[in-house]
């Protein structure tokens, strides 16, 4: 909310130290976002008065004019202007004047005369014609207020304001109103406010419920509604001091009526309408539900749609306002309006709210209206509106008041515990100091444990809502820091989280960049990762209303978001390209989901293939300490190439997969073919670290080798050999493994020379030459008779 | 035969130390098995037994004389040759650096694992929760009106009528009560939603840390200085905190929490867009309501709760004026960190 400086110390005394009210403001609770100074961009331009004119021998549009600006000498200006005549008073900018928009006035020579300044329009003061409704648009703004020659032109037009913002919290909707804010003022800085008492001059006679007869149909949606009458109404503009008010507030001056209304809505937080009587059929106004089908054209021009949940004040026919949304065209005030029906009502937040957002017309109203209003403001805000049109003479107010009451708006008791209070907050508050605080925000203590509260304090219910009250007079910093005793606890991370920060620390060891991707994706997704469409993984958590189809879904899979990063930085050039990321994955799990997290990583086919990625996960299962694991070759994961591909094996459980991404996955991602990626599932992988305890002594004894070069098919895999060599061998085989690959010259087709290197060692003696060779014939032989493996001749 | 071993010795001494490369040859040429030396000691048999010592004193001092001379030649040509293989070794040591495969944590990460530490220092337990969660344990039993806008379908994403993605960690709160009984010292770290259009300040996704502690006689002194020593281990032990009165439905009283500024001490620079403060989390007195709707007795306990944006922290910390860069992963930029 913008409030004018000028106008809140109509109600109260604040510092004129601009800093030191917000800051001040600010941590008594109603925080200030900025300020801004009116007026600021506009320097040295003074009122003058405009004596006489001679035509300029070098130009027929332009004229020099003399012009007194209360000094001595009177000053020359050259000007093109042709509303001014002599007697004028007028905007002057003198030599180095400054206007909005950056704009600076010299002395110099128009067409070789002298101009020592110049004369400006409204619009060259950053002003409109609402604001000064006799002057016109285009030409020199003939000024009609008091003022003096010389006098500075902002404080004439009254633009000399300083505009702070406040950003209001949902519970303080009391506090959208000058009245409101004077209030928090007056408690922040120990002031007293001045809140108007309206008092109203009625003409006697008539009385104004023998104008209108009003009917609540639907109290709960309208649980006030109060109204006066205005009559021999002479539509005029606002004077400049209500003009300025409503421009300092950001709104726009119109006629005295309506401007009335706005500057009650600004001062008291209460909107008002006003009805041109005359429009008002049946005399009568009900406030009741829309019917089906029905229609109102609204003050905006706009023809809308009504539905029976919304409220509309209506006279016996038809909708004549939208209510607390906006006033409908059929009863606007015009320049001809002699009768105004002033409406000042309390309508419930949810159905204003709801209203608003189903036509889309959110106006200073329903924006007020939805935040929930006290209904105790309807009564002196519709007697405000009328003192003013007294002091406005701008018509005769009707004997009475229409008031159909059906909220409560009494004084509220609320439990007062001192102790309490002083418990929560950790403070040692006297009784005295703590009862001085809550009334300088007017809650006064009762004597009987109780706390008065007036009934626009409907944030008040509890101790905690007092002790915030306390808190925020009192002072956050006048709180002693301190640290909760009670019993020790160690605190920790889950076992999953710490797992998690050690697998991304390993991965950041193996050189892997840890990426952030969203967790949702786009259902098509799936598809470009060359998922089956009858697969469950299509059975997507899906948001009722995504930000676009891209991020519609919560993902099932990993690869996509992982692709997706990848090709991002190839297509910014970044070819060596290594990501990893342990991302959620979200299943259906009835209305809710169950989510799994499941380690992924991935490189660019730059930084190495299928065997990198087997050794990266190998390194991060030692790192991890995870139990014995197989790798099994997978030839039917849609995502990945057929026979480069493996399920990694933990005690018969699949935890994870590695492979060469699919190339028509690849080419979907506008990625070089060759993309490796590992998805592991961290769940399975924590159940998979080794739980025995011990190590292997170290050896004492030294080891044999012996290189055997075997012809196996060429499909027979490596792990499978060893894995049979070991089978073969006593115990005396420290360890084999495949130190070389040959297909070629000097090895049949279809078959391949594979080189073993194994180790014999016994941990209680030196082994000889003679028992290592005899390990090696065992195994050759057991390998022909059986595998039909031969020794390559 | 005196003459012939003296002259043996010179000949030798001085193809010694005349020698380039290899002394090997020179051994075997005199001191060999067929050596120049070696024939003169055999002959020494034709000589009376008045000459042999005399001769073999000689000849033995020939020997150590020529050794001696191949030790010090063969130290003299192993020096120059490293230094000659030294001079061939050298590198231009301006040249790149081959670069390590050195991988690196997500800015995020970083800060969310900092963050996590220094509260578990300070006894609180790590708390998780899901991210789709139902609207009565992200807005219900946190006391959010029934209208408060951030329910809206412009502010939340929603996957039915009754669930959402959830838009702040804190119902976990609601999650730990339930299934705690106090003392409750929790942290909860992890992904939110909220529905806004990705900008340099605005993310549809983003982590918050969340923490709570409930027990009897907890107070918002005990909030502040939870708070007050996190930030000082955070930022810097000059760090400043202020607290805010500010209104949040699930804390009552309610505080924003900003700290001085660890890059100009408070003065106002550029990071702190010329406050000296910068907003770093929302904080308050746990709601009698929200007590009461995770089952603990408000009569008897009380606790204090509070929320920062793990980002923004990230962003401050590092540095980073664009949220965007968080999520676009470009390696270039991943790599800073």
């Amino acid at each position: 909310m913008e409030v004018s400086l000028n106008w809140l110390k109509d109600y109260v005394k604040v510092p004129t130290d601009i800093k030191k009210f917000c800051d001040e403001m600010t941590m008594t609770g109603t925080k200030v976002e900025g300020y801004k100074v009116l007026g600021s961009d506009i320097e040295n331009v003074v009122v003058g008065k405009f004596m006489s004119t001679e035509a300029h021998p070098d130009s027929d549009h332009l004229i020099i004019c003399q012009i007194d600006v209360g000094r001595e000498e009177k000053l020359q200006i050259v000007t093109g202007a042709q509303n001014v005549k002599a007697g004028d008073i007028v905007p002057v900018c003198l030599d180095g004047a400054k206007l909005p928009g950056g704009k600076t006035i010299k002395t110099g020579k128009l067409r070789g005369v002298l101009s020592q300044g110049m004369l400006c329009s409204l619009g060259e003061l950053g002003l409109t014609v609402n604001d000064f409704p006799y002057a016109i648009e285009d030409g020199i703004f003939l000024i009609e207020e008091e003022c003096n020659l010389g006098d500075d032109i902002r404080d004439v037009c009254k633009i000399n304001d300083t505009i702070v913002e406040f950003e209001l919290t949902f519970n303080r909707p009391d506090c959208l109103s000058y009245i409101g804010i004077a209030r928090e003022a007056a408690a922040t800085f120990g002031e007293k406010t001045v809140i108007p008492e309206p008092k109203v001059v009625e003409t006697k006679g008539e009385k104004a419920s023998d104008y209108i007869k009003v009917n609540v149909h639907n109290t709960e949606l309208c649980p006030r509604y109060t109204a006066r009458v205005v009559k021999n109404v002479k539509i005029a503009p606002s004077p400049l001091w209500l003009r300025a008010k409503l421009r300092a507030a950001g709104v726009r001056p119109i006629n005295n009526i309506v401007d009335i209304t706005n500057f009650v809505m600004l001062e008291y937080g209460q909107p008002m309408h006003a009805f041109d009587y005359e429009y008002i059929k049946s005399r009568e106004i009900n406030v009741r539900n829309a019917n089906v089908g029905e229609e109102i054209v609204t003050l905006d021009g706009v023809t809308r749609s009504l539905t029976p949940e919304m409220l509309v004040i209506a006279d016996g026919s038809r909708a004549v306002a939208l209510a607390g949304v906006m006033g409908g065209e059929n009863s606007e005030i015009t320049d001809s309006t002699v009768t105004v029906v002033f409406e000042s009502a309390n309508f419930a937040r949810e159905s204003i709210r709801k209203t608003s957002k189903a036509v889309g017309l959110r106006t200073e109203s329903s924006a007020k209206f939805e935040k929930g209003l006290p209904a105790v403001n309807t009564l002196p805000a519709v007697d405000r509106a009328c003192e003013l049109v007294n002091l406005l003479g701008c018509g005769d107010v009707v004997e009475g008041i229409i008031d159909i009451n059906n909220a409560d708006i009494s004084e509220r008791v609320v439990a007062y515990d001192r102790a309490k209070i002083n418990a929560l907050l950790g403070t040692n508050i006297s009784d005295e100091e703590m009862d001085k605080i809550l009334s300088s925000v007017e809650l006064i203590a009762d004597g009987k444990g109780g706390l008065i509260v007036p009934p626009y304090r409907s944030d008040i219910i509890n101790t905690a809502d007092i002790a915030e009250e306390v808190v925020r007079l009192y002072g956050f910093d006048n709180i002693e820091p301190t640290m909760f005793k009670g019993a020790a606890d160690l605190g920790g991370r889950t076992p999953h989280e710490a797992f998690r920060y050690r697998i991304n620390e390993a991965m950041a060891g193996l050189g892997y960049c840890e990426s952030c991707t969203y967790s949702f994706v786009s259902p098509k997704s799936l598809v470009k990762i060359n998922i089956p469409e009858d697969s469950d993984l299509y059975d997507f958590i899906r948001l009722i209303n995504p930000l676009g189809e891209d991020t519609s879904v919560m993902r099932t899979h990993p690869l996509p978001s992982m692709l997706e990063v990848l090709s991002r930085n190839v297509n910014r050039k970044v070819e060596k390209c290594r990501m990893s990321e342990i991302m959620t994955l979200y299943f259906r799990d009835g209305d809710l989901s169950n989510e799994k997290k499941s380690l992924c990583f991935a490189f660019t086919p730059d930084c190495g293939g299928f065997y990198n990625l087997k050794a990266d996960a190998e390194a991060l299962f030692t790192r991890l300490n995870i139990r014995a694991r197989d790798y099994v070759a997978v030839s039917d994961d849609p995502s990945f190439h057929p026979g480069r591909c493996a399920n990694v094996v933990v005690d018969g459980t699949v935890i994870g997969t590695i492979g060469e991404v699919h190339p028509l996955v690849c080419e979907n991602y506008d990625l070089p073919r060759g993309v490796c990626a590992a998805i592991i599932s961290t769940e399975l992988l924590l159940d998979s670290v080794k739980t025995e305890r011990g190590y292997i002594p170290l050896p004492v004894y030294p080891a044999m080798e012996r290189d055997i070069a075997l012809i196996c098919d060429k499909d027979h895999e490596a792990g499978k050999l060893l894995s049979d060599i070991r089978s073969y061998a006593g115990k005396s085989l420290e360890d084999a493994f495949v130190f070389d690959v040959y297909r070629g010259k000097g090895v049949e087709d279809g078959k391949k020379s594979v080189a073993v290197r194994l180790v014999f060692r016994l941990a209680d003696r030196t082994l000889t030459d003679e028992e290592a060779d005899s390990g090696v014939k065992k195994i050759l032989k057991k390998l022909e008779s059986e595998q039909g493996i031969a020794l390559r001749s | 035969m005196k003459a012939q071993l003296e002259s043996i010795r010179a000949t030798a001494v001085a193809e010694i130390a005349a020698a380039e490369t290899s002394l090997e040859d020179i051994r075997i040429k005199y001191l060999g098995k067929k050596g120049a030396l070696t024939a003169i000691l055999r002959g020494m048999g034709s000589l009376t037994p008045e000459e042999r010592p005399i001769i073999g004193a000689v000849a033995n001092e020939v020997r150590n004389c020529i050794e001696e001379a191949l030790e010090i030649r063969g130290a003299e040509l192993k020096k120059l040759s490293l230094a000659k293989s030294l001079a061939d070794e050298k590198l231009d040591v301006t040249y790149n650096a081959i670069a390590p495969n050195a991988g690196h944590i997500h800015p995020i990460t970083r800060a969310l694992e900092r963050m996590t530490e220094i509260f578990i220092d300070m006894g609180f337990s790590v708390a998780e929760g899901p991210e789709v969660e139902t609207v009565t344990n992200n807005f219900d039993a946190l006391n959010a009106p029934a209208d408060h806008p951030s329910r809206d379908f412009q502010d939340t994403f929603y996957i039915t009528e009754n669930t959402l993605l959830r838009t702040q960690t804190s119902p976990v709160q609601i999650r730990a009560m339930r299934g705690m009984t106090p003392p409750i010292r929790i942290i909860s770290p992890g992904r939110v939603y909220r529905s806004d259009v990705a900008d340099a300040s605005h993310s549809p996704m983003f982590h918050q840390l969340e923490g709570l502690v409930v027990d009897k006689g907890i107070t918002m002194g005990d909030l502040k200085g939870i708070l007050s020593q996190f930030a000082k281990t955070m930022f810097g032990p000059e760090t400043k905190t202020r607290f805010r009165p500010h209104n949040f439905p699930f804390t009552e009283p309610s505080a924003e929490v900003d700290v001085s500024c660890f890059v100009c001490g408070g003065k106002g620079c550029r990071l702190c867009k010329g406050e000296g403060w910068m907003e770093i989390l929302g904080s308050g007195m746990v709601h009698p309501e929200v007590l009461r709707a995770g089952g603990i007795d408000p009569e008897v306990y009380t606790g204090f709760a509070f929320g920062m944006g793990v980002e923004r922290v990230a962003m401050v910390m590092a540095g980073i004026d664009d949220l965007r860069l968080l999520y676009e992963n470009d390696s270039r930029f991943l790599k800073q960190f």
